[in-house]
Order: structure tokens, then sequence, then C-alpha cells
């Protein structure tokens, strides 16, 4: 066990624990942000994507020795509830989770691809996002989802509040 | 219910009580809604001031506060189907409430309250859609009378809208909160006088409504099983035996308690044979403040299993061993005319062998559960779809009443079947017990695929004979795979009607001469049902060959099914199945009939929709299949293009679906959608392959599935609009896509596919 200091969305934790354990389980187990999800523990799914620096890594294979200084972001980072990050914007606007248990990854991978390429093809999203899997097979509408984000982005306005979900 | 004893023949004799059949005590209670039994109708609570306030509490599904709070109970589990949204948005529509303020509850595992819960079999909206527009039009029916005699005016001169009841010829206004004290003091009417909405008046029924759950979705907000908490919260990761029916022998935890963090090493009794569906298998469990230190410590544990008589056991072997079976006579379960005649009078005889792998379900969120015991009290957070079955295992296994018992349901993150069973339920709660700590046991991705409740390996013949005229004179089906009936009884060596039912005996086509048989198919691993279970082998083999009949008879695949379908008219199967039951889904054939008018319009809708008969380029073809599914007519077209030889491109898919009234179109797209990328998974990435007892596969390096680069890429969905009642959409979409693909690769080089998944390169 050893004291580590973690900056996760501009916050800072000081955890006790493992240098080996994954990150993963440092923000989820120790930190308690549960957004990130646990799909497979060897980088093959994606579903715990976070960023590094603004650099989209799985964090199930990321021990935490390696994180040092650098800046974790989650989802819970990327926008706030009632301010949504034009990617969550998009996610919405297309409909595009089901059960919803990988998007947090696939909506991290998106927010890495646009930043890299603002206007990506089809076969740009396709090979970016080929290391997210969504078992219930929402690829469809993560590609236009993708697209839209990209649009909203580009406009440069302000991302425009989602209303109140029901049942909140 | 996914078996019930209507659906399975053998489940009465060989299942636990939580896969009897729960649906006829719900019709007992759905008597609520035609038989006037008056429920509580007046409840009163206090709000955060203290003031008593009424609520309108007219069943179990709605509650409207006097502060014109409408809280909507979603009783069934959300797996990505949409279910959530669905059913809820059914009541609101009756009722008319403002959908955008409404109040979504999910509700806890409680049979006796809510009725059924087990979500499984593609039956939540085919059984609660009239229980939900009753629930709705009953509260709606109070509101109104409670505004009429305020109003005194007629009860048919008002309506209800945005949450408020309008007399339309003054345009007077009145919340619903502001009825609710007179309107919960009223006589709930009896179901004779409930009048349902004119379906022309629905705002949002046959209408695309976003899911609920969307915006907690996208932020990292949702709660799904691994999410659970509890205050003071362990976590469990278990070791348990690579071989079903093994068990521990020994065990050595020294290295496993010196990780730090790791509290306790708990073994777990398995039962041994028969797995069952239901109980845990033989293992150990390390308990842990992390999950990190619980995987380690389970990594260093050092385990000797006994492996029980399945260790020998190899899928090759049994492929090879069942292709000779199926070669042989079986046992009859149809039969129409003289196959045997047929086929010494044909003029042609195709005669393939049709090869499936097991597969797992793999939902990206692993099984994981929360349990606390505490005080003679058990209570579970869990991504289950059947908590009432879960409730009633969990007690008698616990040794406590079932009322204490209480079953939170959280999202969960995929489940196709899988979350079905108690397994890991069971799991954390006796750790719960024996440790006396909140567990939460949580399964790796590991775990999930070497101990799934698999999809069976399959093994099929089909032989088709056609005469001098080219008329198809014979069917002959031969079906050789574990049942999941087997599971729970060992002696079960071959498949039930139930799964039968599911593509095989409920063949449609016109064909004078109709011999299906089974062959003898133990069970090694623990088998169970995967989204549309035996639909998927079964309309593989028959929809494959059909497109060979075609070729043969030297007619185009669609018109040669509209062709063999016949007269428009209803189609019964049982008189042609000797002692054997036709299951229809658990429907009487009288009230769910086989139209064959519906199968051809959704024929010959997808083909006009996808431009059926159009050139393309070489190297490029387009495959046909249709398959009805859980009461759901689907046909589809798939347009795929092979590069280099092997690499095969799917730039369109196209679904006609008829699924009755449509609820939410939105959903049945995006079900269908997901249905085709399920199916793509099966039919071109995944196989279970088990060697000396033990699956070969350990994660998704191994266990592949479709990514976005393979992925289909456009999925048009057709909706069929009529009045029908409404029927399930979850698992109809698998089974043609596969054949589909299948006929469309053969469409593009040739290349006729018999054994899944697809391998071009062999």
């Amino acid at each position: 066990m050893a004291l580590t200091k973690l900056t996760v969305n501009g916050k800072v934790y000081s955890v006790d624990v493992d240098p080996n354990m994954p990150l993963l389980w440092a923000i989820r187990d120790v930190i308690g942000l549960k957004g990130t999800k646990f799909g497979c523990g060897m980088a093959q799914c994606g579903a715990c994507t976070v960023h590094l620096n603004g650099t989209p890594v799985r964090s199930c294979s990321t021990p935490v020795s390696v994180v040092k200084t650098q800046k974790i972001t989650t989802i819970e980072g990327i926008g706030t509830p009632d301010h949504l990050h034009a990617v969550q914007q998009a996610w919405i606007e297309e409909q595009v989770p089901q059960c919803g248990y990988c998007q947090s990854g696939q909506i991290m991978s998106a927010v890495a691809l646009l930043k890299q390429k603002p206007n990506p093809s089809d076969e740009d999203i396709d090979t970016y996002m080929q290391g997210n899997i969504c078992r219930c097979g929402t690829y469809q509408r993560i590609r236009s989802a993708i697209h839209k984000a990209s649009g909203l982005l580009q406009e440069k306005k302000p991302v425009k509040t989602t209303p109140a979900p029901v049942g909140k | 219910m996914k078996i019930p004893a209507s659906f399975d023949g053998k489940t009465d004799a060989s299942s636990t009580e939580i896969f009897k059949a729960s649906r006829r005590d719900f019709l007992k209670i759905g008597g609520l809604f035609s038989g006037g039994l008056a429920l509580g109708v007046s409840l009163f609570s206090c709000n955060e001031k203290g003031e008593k306030t009424a609520t309108l509490a007219p069943n179990v599904y709605l509650t409207i506060s006097s502060a014109g709070d409408i809280t909507l109970i979603a009783h069934r589990s959300e797996m990505g189907q949409g279910i959530r949204t669905s059913l809820p948005l059914v009541i609101a529509d009756e009722l008319g409430a403002d959908w955008s303020k409404v109040k979504i509850v999910q509700a806890e595992g409680d049979e006796k309250k809510y009725g059924n819960q087990n979500t499984d079999g593609s039956f939540s909206i085919r059984m609660f859609y009239k229980p939900m527009r009753e629930a709705g039009a009953t509260a709606r029916l109070l509101l109104l009378q409670a505004a009429a005699n305020r109003w005194k005016v007629s009860v048919t001169e008002c309506d209800t809208q945005n949450s408020q009841v309008i007399h339309t010829t003054s345009g007077k206004k009145l919340d619903f909160g502001e009825l609710v004290e007179e309107a919960q003091k009223l006589p709930v009417p009896a179901a004779a006088n409930i009048k349902l909405k004119d379906p022309g008046r629905f705002t949002m029924i046959g209408k695309a409504t976003p899911i609920v759950d969307l915006h907690d979705i996208v932020s990292g907000q949702a709660v799904f099983g691994i999410d659970a908490f509890a205050e003071g919260m362990k976590i469990a990761v278990i070791k348990r035996c690579p071989v079903v029916g093994g068990s521990v022998k020994s065990f050595d935890d020294k290295k496993a308690l010196a990780v730090p963090g790791v509290l306790k090493v708990i073994p777990i009794k398995g039962p041994g044979l028969p797995a069952t569906l239901s109980k845990p298998l033989s293992g150990v469990a390390v308990i842990a403040e992390n999950t990190w230190a619980a995987i380690k410590g389970r990594d260093l544990l050092e385990v000797q299993w006994d492996l029980g008589p399945n260790a020998t056991y190899s899928s090759a072997e049994d492929i090879a061993r069942l292709t000779k079976e199926v070669a042989r006579a079986g046992t009859v379960r149809r039969n129409r005319g003289d196959f045997a005649a047929a086929k010494a009078g044909a003029k042609k005889v195709i005669e393939h062998t049709y090869i499936a792998p097991y597969l797992a379900h793999a939902t990206l969120e692993p099984p994981c559960a929360l349990a606390v015991v505490k005080d003679g009290r058990c209570e579970v957070w869990a991504c289950t779809q059947n908590p009432q079955g879960a409730r009633d295992i969990l007690a008698e296994t616990l040794g406590i009443p079932v009322d204490k018992v209480k079953i939170n349901i959280t999202l969960l993150g995929g489940a196709f079947g899988r979350k079905s069973k108690p397994d890991f339920m069971l799991e954390a709660a006796l750790l719960a017990k024996e440790s006396g700590l909140p567990v939460k046991v949580q399964w790796t991705r590991e775990d999930d695929l070497h101990h799934d409740y698999f999809h069976a390996l399959s093994v099929q013949r089909v032989v088709a004979t056609l005469d001098a005229q080219n008329k198809l004179t014979g069917w002959n089906h031969h079906i050789a795979y574990p049942s999941i009936s087997a599971t729970e009884d060992q002696s079960v060596v071959q498949p039930s009607d139930g799964e039968l039912g599911l593509g095989a005996t409920d063949f449609p086509y016109q064909v004078p001469a109709i011999r299906i048989e089974t062959h003898d198919a133990p069970a090694h691993l623990r088998i169970g049902w995967l989204r549309s279970v035996r639909n998927i082998p079964q309309a593989f083999a028959v929809a494959t060959m059909m497109d060979e009949v075609a070729e043969a008879r030297g007619v185009d695949p669609v018109a040669n099914a509209l062709e063999l379908l016949g007269e428009d008219r209803n189609l019964t199967f049982e008189q042609e199945m000797g002692k054997g039951k036709y299951p229809n889904y658990g429907e009487s054939i009288t009230d769910y009939p086989w139209e064959v008018a519906r199968m051809k319009a959704v024929i010959q809708r997808v083909a006009k929709e996808a431009g059926w008969g159009k050139k393309l380029p070489k190297g490029s073809g387009l495959g046909f299949a249709a398959h009805k599914s859980f009461l759901t007519y689907v046909a589809c077209i798939v347009e795929v293009r092979v590069e280099a030889g092997n690499k095969i491109v799917i730039p369109h898919v196209h679904y006609a679906v008829d699924c009755g009234t449509a609820v939410n179109t939105d959903r049945i797209r995006s079900q269908f959608e997901g249905g085709a990328q399920f199916s793509a998974s099966l039919a071109l990435k995944s196989a279970i392959t088990v060697k000396n007892g033990q699956v070969e596969q350990n994660n998704f390096d191994g266990y592949q599935l479709i990514r976005m680069p393979e992925s289909p890429k456009e999925i048009h969905v057709h909706i069929m609009e009529n009045q029908a009642k409404p029927t399930g959409i979850g698992e109809p979409p698998v089974p043609p896509f596969t054949p589909a693909l299948c006929n469309a690769i053969y469409a593009a080089t040739g290349k006729r596919i018999y054994t899944l998944p697809i391998d071009l390169k062999g």
C-alpha cells in the first residue's frame, strides 16, 4: 500500500492503495466515482475509458503508479448534469443508449476522437472506436451521434441545457 | 417464466420453484382490473411540512398526490429494451398525464403486489399493455368523475390532457392534484365501466419516446448492479470449479489472506449434478476491502478440485458425435404425410448438416449482486431479470420467510437471459450471511465466460426433396442439442416441445411431407437461454435451406417463401405433433394465431423497401430470411459485400416487423438495430469451445464480439402499422439476420454456409 495523490476531474484525492491497483478500481472503489465501468479487466472492451491529460486510456489496465501527476478525467468530469458536453448532448439527441453500460467509455473515446479529428469520416470513427464494445449494438447511432457532436462543437455555441429528465 | 409449464413440457417436473409459471397467478391479480376488486383506493401520507395529504392510488402502478405529483411504477427490469419507459408511458397516455413531469419508480421484487416481474421471453409489452392501459384509464375515470361532480356536469363533457381535467364545452380546467382528495373517495369503477382511449387519440403510444434514463446514462449517473452500495460493503470474488458438477476438495488460503485488504476466505458448496438453473457453483470466495484486492487474493488461492464426470468433455468431440447421431433416424416430433415416400419419389434431394457452437451471453456488465443479511432479513441489490424468482429461492436458501427478503432492482448492463438466473444473488447472500458483512459479489469477465449458462451447441441435418415438377415435396429436419431442461434434470437428453417450438416444429411452409426428428444430446455444461434461444440455430438451418430450395426450384427466394406459405389462413401445428404440445410462446393459438397473411405482408414490405432484385456489383449480394418468433412477424434482407475474398462488409440491413400495436417506435427500431448487431456477433465472431470440461475462452480476445468496423452499417427498420395485440421485440430481430446474411454471402460469392461462426477462409 502507498499513499498516492490522484487528480480526478480537477479535484485532488489522497488514496492509500497498492500501486499496482488498476486506476479503474481506485476511481470506483476508493474515490467512489461510479460512472467508469468494468467490462473485461484487460483493455479489450473500453468500458473503463478515462482520459489522462486528455488522452484516452483503459483504466482497467493502467496501474495507479503510472498516473503520477497526470490529470484524470472521467465521464463525471466532461460536463455537468445541467451543462452536458456536446458529445453527451449528441448522445441524447440521437438516443444512442440501450442498456447504457458501455456508454461512459464510448463517450470518453468519442470526446478524444473529436479533439484529434474535429471532422471525422465514418471510417475514422469506425477505426477509432473499435476498442469500445457495445453488446447491445448501438454502433449505428454512436456513429451518427459523433457526426452530430462534431457539428455542435464547431458551431461554437454554448451547448444548450438539457431539460430535466423525466423521473428526477 | 422463460420455460413455464405451458411452454416447456419438462419444466413442471424438473424445475425449481422459481421457474414455474407465475403467469397464471398474475392473471388472478389481473382480476383487479376486470373483476372490480377494489384495492386500497384512499391513502394518506404527509408532506414535508407534516400536513396530511391525499393520494389517489387506484392500483399498484400509479399514485397521484394532491400536490399533483404523478408516480408511475416500472415493475419490469430494464436491460436496454426500454421497458422502464414503454410500460409507464402507456399508463401516462391513457391517463392524460404530462409525461415531462411524471416520476418513474422501479418496483422492488414482489409478485403478489405487482404481478409477473420475470423480464424475459419478450413478453413485457404483450402481457402488460392492457393492464397498464386499464391502470391509467381507471385513474382517469376517477379524476373525470371528481371534476364532473365539482362542476356539476356530465363526465362525458370532460377530458384529460397534460395532467389536467378539462371541461370541453366551457374550457374550464382543474389540475389532477386539485381533484385527488375527491377522486380517492370515489369507488373504483368496475372494468365494464372503464372506457379505454380510442387509439386515434393516443399522444404517446405509437410514437417515439426517449428513454427515461437517457440523461443519467450519458452523464455517468445511472446505477447498475455494479454501482450498488451499502455502508461497510466488502467485495467478494470467487474461484469456481472449472468443470460443471465438480467441487472443492481442499484449499490453501494463506497467500490469499496475506494480500493487503483481503479479509476472509469462505468456501461455497455447489449442488454437484444437476447443476440447476439457480444454485451457485462450488467454489472458494475471497472477501476484501476492494475489488482489486479480492481479485489478487483469488488469483493466489490454491484449490484442489474434484472435477467430476464432466472433466473429459470436449465440445469438438460432441459435435463429431452429434453429426453422426443426426445422420440416423431420431424421435419423430412432428409428422405430416410420408417423408420416406417423398424422398423415394424425389427427382432431387438436397441434404446438409448445420453446426453452431456454444455461445456466452457476455453482458458487458458481468453478473454482480450486493446482499445484506441481518436480523433474520435479507436485502439484495442486483441487476436481475427475475427478482421474484430470486426472492423465493433466497428465502428458501436462507431459511427465512419470503416477506423478509427484499430485492432492489438496479439497471441491468445487458442481460440477454443470463441475469434470469439468481446464482450470483445467492452467492452474495450466502457470503453475507456467513461473513456477517454486506457483500457485493463481482464476477470478472473470465468468470462470466467460464461459468455462464450457455446457449447450447447444436447439430442439425435438413433434407429437402423436389419432384420432377420442382415442387418441394418433403422436409425432414433432424435436431440435436443439449436441452435447457437438462440443467435441472440430467435424464433429459432431447429438446423439449418448448425448445422445438422456437423455429422447428412451427415450420410454416406448405410441404406435403414434413418430418421433424430429435436426437440424444446430454448436457455437460449449464445450459441456459440466450436472446431468442433455439430460434438462433433453428432459423439458421431452416432459412438457409429454404434459400437452397428456392435455387433448386429455379424460383426467387422471396417468391418461393410467399408461394410456400400458401393461402392466407391461420396455421396450427399440434395435430401433427403426436403427444407433443405446440407452446406458442405460452399463449393460446386462438388468442395469438399464426397468421400467414401477416407473415406474407412483412415479406412483401421488406422486399419492396430493400429493393429486392436490384442489380449489385460483382462481389455483392442480397440475402433474405423470414422468421416469426415470440409471436412477432419479421422479414429481413441483408446486403453484403465480400472484399478480398473473405472480408465481409454489411452496408445495409432491412427489417420489416409486425409486432401488432407499436408502443414506442424508437425502442422497436433500437431493438432491431441492436438485434442485427447481436446476430452479427454470433454469425461472424463468437464461439465457446470446451476441452477437458473447461471453457477455452477467457476474455474478449478469445470470445469475440462484433466491433464497429465490421458491424452492419445501416439498419433500416420498417414497422407495420396495425392495431393487433402488441407483441415483443427484444428477441425477434435476432433469428432471421444470420440466415439472411448467409444467403447474401451465397449471392455474393457462391459459397454456402453450414457452420457458425462464418469463416470464408476455410
